[in-house]
């Protein structure tokens, strides 16, 4: 399902060693570029998405149509700007963009892998990013950036390749998934399995979409984008195009609406097994874990400036989350900066319109940028 | 603002690592990164200012100094500079013993509550006073823990820590206080500049 002339795909020989034990080696790797890179080769830099994005980061995205998820940071004069610095972004493995994940066909046994497929974690994702360096000839990139999942790959690369980045920007995101990001993943996860089409996640066999299941999932999982105050500030009570409530189990107010659309059309460009394997990835996310509770051991290697970004009304990865980030950081003076943006948009602030997180982005970027040439 | 930084930068050695608390716009980082080449970082509360500061290139932390100093480990740093702001925490003393914690010296200015004109002021009009430095009314300021020159030496054999340089800062004259002149640099200086250390501990 994911051969497509508008994918750039990189196959990756090299074998790579999964912390679930098995080793994986000639996957593909889908990626996308914008920008040209230097013949210096520092300008280069490798953006993360989170659980639904892809590689497509700006511009039109040719397989959905619809513009990129990152399309109000990244491109000419914005925040990355893309007239400076060249951008990498990779679909991670487990995902459904090209990157060899869950839908790709087993090679032995010639089936769809459905759950078949290795369990991945944060780790194994970078891990198989780093190929992409190496294609590309990069030795240090100018800038690892990413938002919420994003923001775990920053970490985790920065800790696994402690010389490969100048700088390191995580942005509402956590380094250790609470209990509170695995329920609501875990509520996705059950709604996917319990659609009565999802087939043990053999349905691409079955011919059939565990749709249902995967939009209820999607919408869980999109209240937690949101802040209450930005719910209540965009739909209140309002009704969908009725004068008044039809007692009756239809989408009577605006938000249901909301949500129906959200999930219906997420079905038509998300698989629900990269669903379950993307938030697995995430759940087992515990970077405190794997450095035995000291988060500053995974940062004791590398010079890289970081700059941490939160925003006050995201309650799924709060400021307390991001700050324990900073805190490990000073703990071994390591050089972090910090801001907590203002902004009533949830979690989801740092995909939208926050001119205030722009700007911070934009300024830290271009400022570090200059800073290393001098 | 000038003459006072110039005094702060010539307290602190080249190259040194320095946090400069409450660090504002960042114009004295700015001054001590050009003059000193120093390693620095800030903290500061208000968001608008640590993005003043993100777009000068500057690392800040946006945070409160009673509470995300503890953040810190001991000796982090060379210097900590906390510029006029002592007076508007809520427990200066909790602060200062934070700043000999994570730094090896620290350096400490003061607007003088002691100036002839403040004690004027409340002498003759009874009312709180308000002048140039301190043009706030006593609803709306921030600085809710005020001290004199002499307040903070009293304050550095209370909670024993050692005053290295003292300077009084007059219109744009730097002289150094000692204990034969303190009686005059209380009465007209209007900032105080105090280099210290803590007591050796063992």
């Amino acid at each position: 399902m994911n051969i497509n002339k508008d994918i750039k795909t990189l196959i990756v020989e090299k074998a790579l060693k999964l912390d679930c034990g098995q080793t994986i080696n000639n996957y593909p790797l889908a990626y996308e570029t914008y920008g040209l890179l230097n013949d210096k080769k520092d300008n280069a830099i490798l953006v993360f998405h989170a659980l639904t994005g892809d590689q497509f980061v700006t511009g039109k995205n040719p397989i959905t149509n619809k513009d990129g998820w990152w399309s109000f940071a990244v491109g000419p004069n914005k925040s990355i700007d893309t007239n400076k610095y060249f951008v990498i972004c990779a679909n991670v493995i487990g995902g459904c963009m090209g990157s060899f994940g869950p839908s790709h066909e087993n090679p032995e046994t010639k089936k769809i892998y459905g759950t078949d497929f290795p369990v991945i974690t944060i780790n194994d994702i970078v891990n198989a990013q780093v190929n992409l360096l190496d294609h590309f000839e990069i030795k240090k990139l100018f800038s690892v950036v990413g938002g919420s999942m994003g923001g775990m790959q920053v970490l985790q690369f920065v800790s696994n390749f402690p010389d490969r980045a100048k700088t390191a920007v995580p942005i509402a995101c956590t380094s250790s998934h609470s209990a509170q990001n695995i329920a609501f993943n875990e509520l996705g996860r059950q709604a996917i399995t319990a659609d009565h089409n999802w087939f043990d996640g053999k349905y691409s066999s079955n011919k059939t979409v565990p749709e249902k299941g995967l939009a209820v999932a999607r919408m869980a999982a999109h209240i937690t984008y949101l802040s209450k105050k930005g719910l209540q500030e965009k739909f209140g009570r309002k009704l969908q195009e009725r004068d008044d409530l039809k007692f009756g189990f239809d989408a009577d107010f605006q938000i249901e609406s909301y949500l129906r659309y959200q999930g219906s059309v997420f079905v038509d460009r998300f698989d629900a097994n990269s669903y379950l394997y993307i938030t697995r990835a995430m759940d087992y996310f515990d970077l405190v874990k794997q450095f035995n509770g000291n988060l500053s051991n995974a940062f004791k290697n590398t010079k890289a400036k970081f700059f941490v970004i939160s925003f006050t009304s995201d309650w799924l990865y709060p400021t307390q989350e991001n700050k324990d980030i900073v805190i490990a950081l000073n703990a071994i003076g390591a050089d972090v900066g910090f801001v907590e943006i203002e902004s009533d948009k949830g979690h989801d602030s740092f995909l939208l319109d926050v001119p205030d997180f722009l700007k911070a982005l934009k300024n830290f970027l271009d400022k570090s940028y200059i800073e290393k040439l001098l | 603002m000038k003459s006072e930084y110039k005094i702060i930068s010539d307290m602190i050695e080249k190259n040194a690592r320095v946090l400069d608390v409450g660090c504002d716009n960042g114009n004295l980082m700015e001054f001590l990164k050009k003059n000193k080449n120093v390693d620095i970082r800030g903290i500061e509360i208000s968001k608008d200012k640590v993005q003043v500061c993100i777009a000068k290139g500057l690392t800040v932390i946006e945070g409160n100094a009673e509470l995300d100093l503890k953040q810190f480990p001991k000796n982090s740093f060379d210097y900590v500079v906390l510029g006029q702001t002592l007076q508007a925490f809520i427990n200066p003393e909790l602060v200062i013993k934070e700043l000999l914690r994570v730094g090896k010296k620290s350096i400490v200015t003061i607007p003088n509550f002691g100036h002839w004109k403040v004690r004027l002021n409340l002498l003759i009009r009874g009312t709180m006073p308000v002048t140039k430095s301190l043009p706030n009314e006593w609803y709306n300021t921030p600085n809710i823990h005020m001290c004199t020159i002499k307040d903070f030496v009293k304050f550095s054999k209370t909670i024993n820590f050692e005053i290295f340089k003292s300077l009084a800062l007059m219109n744009k004259n730097v002289s150094t206080i000692n204990n034969s002149n303190l009686f005059f640099k209380n009465l007209f200086a209007d900032l105080g500049i105090f280099l210290i250390e803590k007591k050796n501990e063992n």
